[in-house]
């Protein structure tokens, strides 16, 4: 896809800018590159789906959309194979802490996918007694893909979206994946309750 | 119908009766049981639906709906209680297995103890989960759901008696044996088709007993309700089995046109018919696909899909949508069919047959198929009733239970077609059944796609719809089995009570007894061909 056919190219342009505001050095970051262009072009989804959104990740995988042209297609049903885990579906409070667990056991780098209205803010069930509204509130997330479902099309935009920011990252030093997660749990209280029960 | 009433009156000289589309009979609570019994032997009312608890500000109550599987009416009775503090009606999970789980539904909901009942936990929120969520008067924000702190868990269950002195006591109960060996499956689990868990006993290899764990996916759909005006219900059944969200749409549509009074266009009944159709289709060929895909035959998916986005993209030109259509409402559908309608039908319907011959040439003759499938998970009919296995699941076991056949609705009475029942009762059955409803779902379509009428395809519809003042409640046939709704309505704009009767909640409390006595490497074979669907059964 070429570069001016994504919409939100600043948010990536900024992000660029700002992991290379103390400069780069040649060697790591020619390394950095390489490193990341074999992860970003071979990112494996975690299998979790919840309710219906699920389903089109189903389809995502079969013969008409095929994710397999991108890279994508071993989705592992264990956390610690995949790199990436799609957030397909509703989170209730029952699954809160199964699903934070799953997060958890996901090894670095790791990222999340909040995929349909219920894992973006709780879709049409904002109002239940049973429904977190939006996964924000429970995990750091990447990618927000809007719908409800969102269709196959929009799925395979938004893990575009992700190769894009993977592409970007710096993988030795800079900003990481821990540093962003202390950020994260400094500005949830929820989730600094469970790193303090997770570590004892 | 006044026979019955007679002989019930002359028998329960306290019961009264409440006249409505189906009769509802108002029982004390100490002859609730007996009730029970006498219409399930003596007026052969052998199937429990449903159990509906209700909250009516100054009373909570439960409504038992039994139909006769042989004569194919319904009857209802009513059991009410002022106690708000300690509720507790009598059970009858002795005289119907599926009991068990909607009475557990109802204490989950309304707090209500039944006695008796050999297993008295929660069944979709925690243990420690404050309230009872759809009384009146519970405060929505009163519980912590953010909490990542894992649940607490008890091996134990209650079990509630009414002692000599009237007083209600406990007994304490262990789910599994003191030697039992547990093995835990999901929630997130690959071969669960959604998170559902399995708490399972095993002997050696062999299974005990499993403790089917629900709630990972429960959305409170009926709470959310009672606060919306009956247009913005019906985009809930889309979310619920979300392969038959045509069927429950029309379900719900039905149901509330009744009690409005709306007349349906004739050519949105047809349309209406031709989706649901479609529906099944399409939702059984996903079932092929990954189940095969649990055995391992992961090609079958590629193939079934195939056929699955044909249905898709007719779908997507007429409804917008590739799933969640929302494309009935209330007096009709929302908008005519896509010109292409016919046309892209019929293409379909040519390439049926052949995919049909191909599924059956590339797994059901297959040995491997015939062994893991032949045999296994044997249910019965008298079985199949008594947890109210409907669907495919039922009907391969013997109990003809399509509702199209046994309450047609729109147009089902004038079309041709067979009602696929089988014998065998095992997983293959299960299996076959379903390619069989298939093609008679095509033949129903082939009949109707010609003979759309001209015509409007909604009728006038208030803006503000408001129901009067009564109850109401309308079975349809889903993709996996009958679907009710209950509404009951106080004159407003948005229901009292709207319950969900899905047909998964029964097919994934089945699960425990027959699996039982079979290996556990056969949970996942046997589970899976009674294809339940996760959010359906938690709503
Ligand atoms: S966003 Fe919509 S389609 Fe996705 S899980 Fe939620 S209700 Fe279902």
């Amino acid at each position: 896809m070429p570069y001016e056919a994504f919409k939100d190219n600043e948010y990536i342009e900024n992000l660029v800018q700002e992991l290379q505001a103390s400069g780069t050095n040649v060697l790591v970051g020619s390394l950095d590159k390489l490193i990341n262009w074999g992860r970003s072009n071979s990112l494996w989804p975690l299998t979790f789906a919840t309710s219906c959104c699920g389903i089109e990740f189903v389809s995502l995988g079969a013969a008409r959309f095929d994710m397999a042209r991108f890279g994508w297609e071993v989705a592992r049903s264990s956390p610690r194979q995949a790199d990436f885990m799609m957030v397909a579906g509703t989170i209730v409070g029952r699954m809160v802490p199964v699903f934070r667990r799953l997060y958890d056991q996901l090894a670095e780098p790791k990222y999340v996918i909040a995929c349909g209205g219920c894992a973006i803010s709780g879709g049409p069930f904002k109002r239940s007694y049973h429904v977190a509204k939006g996964i924000e509130d429970i995990v750091p997330v990447d990618v927000f893909v809007p719908g409800c479902p969102p269709c196959p099309e929009a799925m395979i935009y938004g893990i575009m979206q992700l190769s894009r920011k993977v592409k970007v990252e710096r993988f030795f030093g800079g900003v990481n994946r821990q540093e962003k997660e202390q950020d994260f749990v400094k500005e949830h209280p929820v989730a600094a309750e469970a790193e303090k029960i997770i570590n004892g | 119908m006044a026979t019955i009433k007679e002989d019930i009156a002359a028998r329960f000289p306290k019961a009264t009766f409440d006249e409505a589309d189906v009769l509802l009979i108002n029982i004390p609570d100490d002859q609730l049981h007996e009730l029970a019994r006498s219409l399930r032997d003596d007026f052969g009312y052998d199937f429990l639906i449903t159990i509906v608890g209700v909250d009516r500000k100054d009373s909570l109550g439960a409504i038992y709906f039994l139909s006769s599987t042989t004569q194919h009416t319904e009857i209802s009775f009513q059991v009410t209680t002022t106690d708000r503090e300690h509720p507790a009606f009598e059970s009858i999970a002795d005289l119907w297995s599926i009991a068990t789980i909607y009475e557990r539904e109802i204490f989950d909901f309304y707090g209500i103890i039944f006695l008796n009942n050999p297993d008295m936990r929660r069944l979709f929120l925690n243990i420690d989960w404050k309230g009872y969520p759809l009384r009146k008067d519970y405060d929505m924000e009163s519980n912590n759901i953010l909490s990542t702190e894992s649940e607490r868990q008890s091996d134990f269950t209650n079990v509630y008696t009414r002692g000599a002195d009237g007083k209600i006591e406990v007994a304490e109960k262990a789910v599994f044996k003191p030697n039992d060996f547990v093995v835990n499956i999901g929630p997130q689990h690959p071969a669960t088709h959604g998170v559902l868990r399995f708490r399972t006993a095993v002997d050696g290899e062999m299974i005990t007993k499993i403790d089917v764990y629900m709630g990972y996916i429960h959305r409170g759909i009926e709470k959310l309700c009672e606060s919306l005006g009956y247009p913005q219900t019906l985009h809930y059944t889309d979310r619920m089995d979300y392969f038959s969200a045509h069927n429950y749409h029309h379900g719900l549509c039905l149901c509330i046109e009744r009690a409005a009074g709306i007349e349906v266009p004739r050519r949105a009944q047809v349309i209406r018919v031709i989706m649901d159709e479609l529906s099944r289709i399409a939702s059984h060929c996903l079932f092929f696909g990954t189940y095969c895909m649990d055995l391992g035959a992961t090609t079958m998916l590629f193939y079934t899909l195939r056929v699955r986005e044909q249905i898709l993209d007719i779908m997507t030109k007429t409804c917008g949508a590739r799933m969640t259509f929302n494309y009935d409402c209330i007096g009709g559908v929302m908008a005519d069919v896509d010109p292409d309608f016919v046309k892209d039908v019929k293409a379909l319907l040519a390439t049926l047959p052949a995919n049909l011959k191909e599924y059956n040439k590339l797994f059901v003759g297959n040995v491997i198929a015939e062994g893991r499938l032949e045999n296994m998970g044997n249910m019965s009919r008298e079985h199949a009733i008594q947890w109210g296995v409907t669907g495919p699941s039922g009907r391969a076991s013997g109990w003809s239970c399509d509702v199209r056949k046994t309450h047609p609705y729109a147009v089902y009475n004038e079309v041709q077609f067979d009602e696929i029942v089988m014998q065998e009762g095992d997983s293959m059955a299960r299996f076959k059944a379903r390619i069989l409803e298939i093609e008679q779902s095509a033949r129903i379509i082939e009949q109707l796609i010609d003979n759309i009428p001209e015509g409007e395809v909604l009728a006038k519809v208030p803006k503000v719809l408001k129901l009067p003042v009564g109850h109401w409640f309308q079975l349809v046939e889903g993709c996996r089995g009958l679907f009710g709704v209950y509404i009951e309505s106080d004159g407003g704009t948005s229901p009292v009570r709207m319950k969900f009767v899905t047909p998964s909640l029964n097919l994934a409390a089945v699960v425990d007894s027959i699996t039982t006595g079979n290996k556990i490497a056969d949970l996942i074979t046997i589970a899976g061909s009674l294809d339940y669907i996760v959010p359906d059964m938690d709503r």
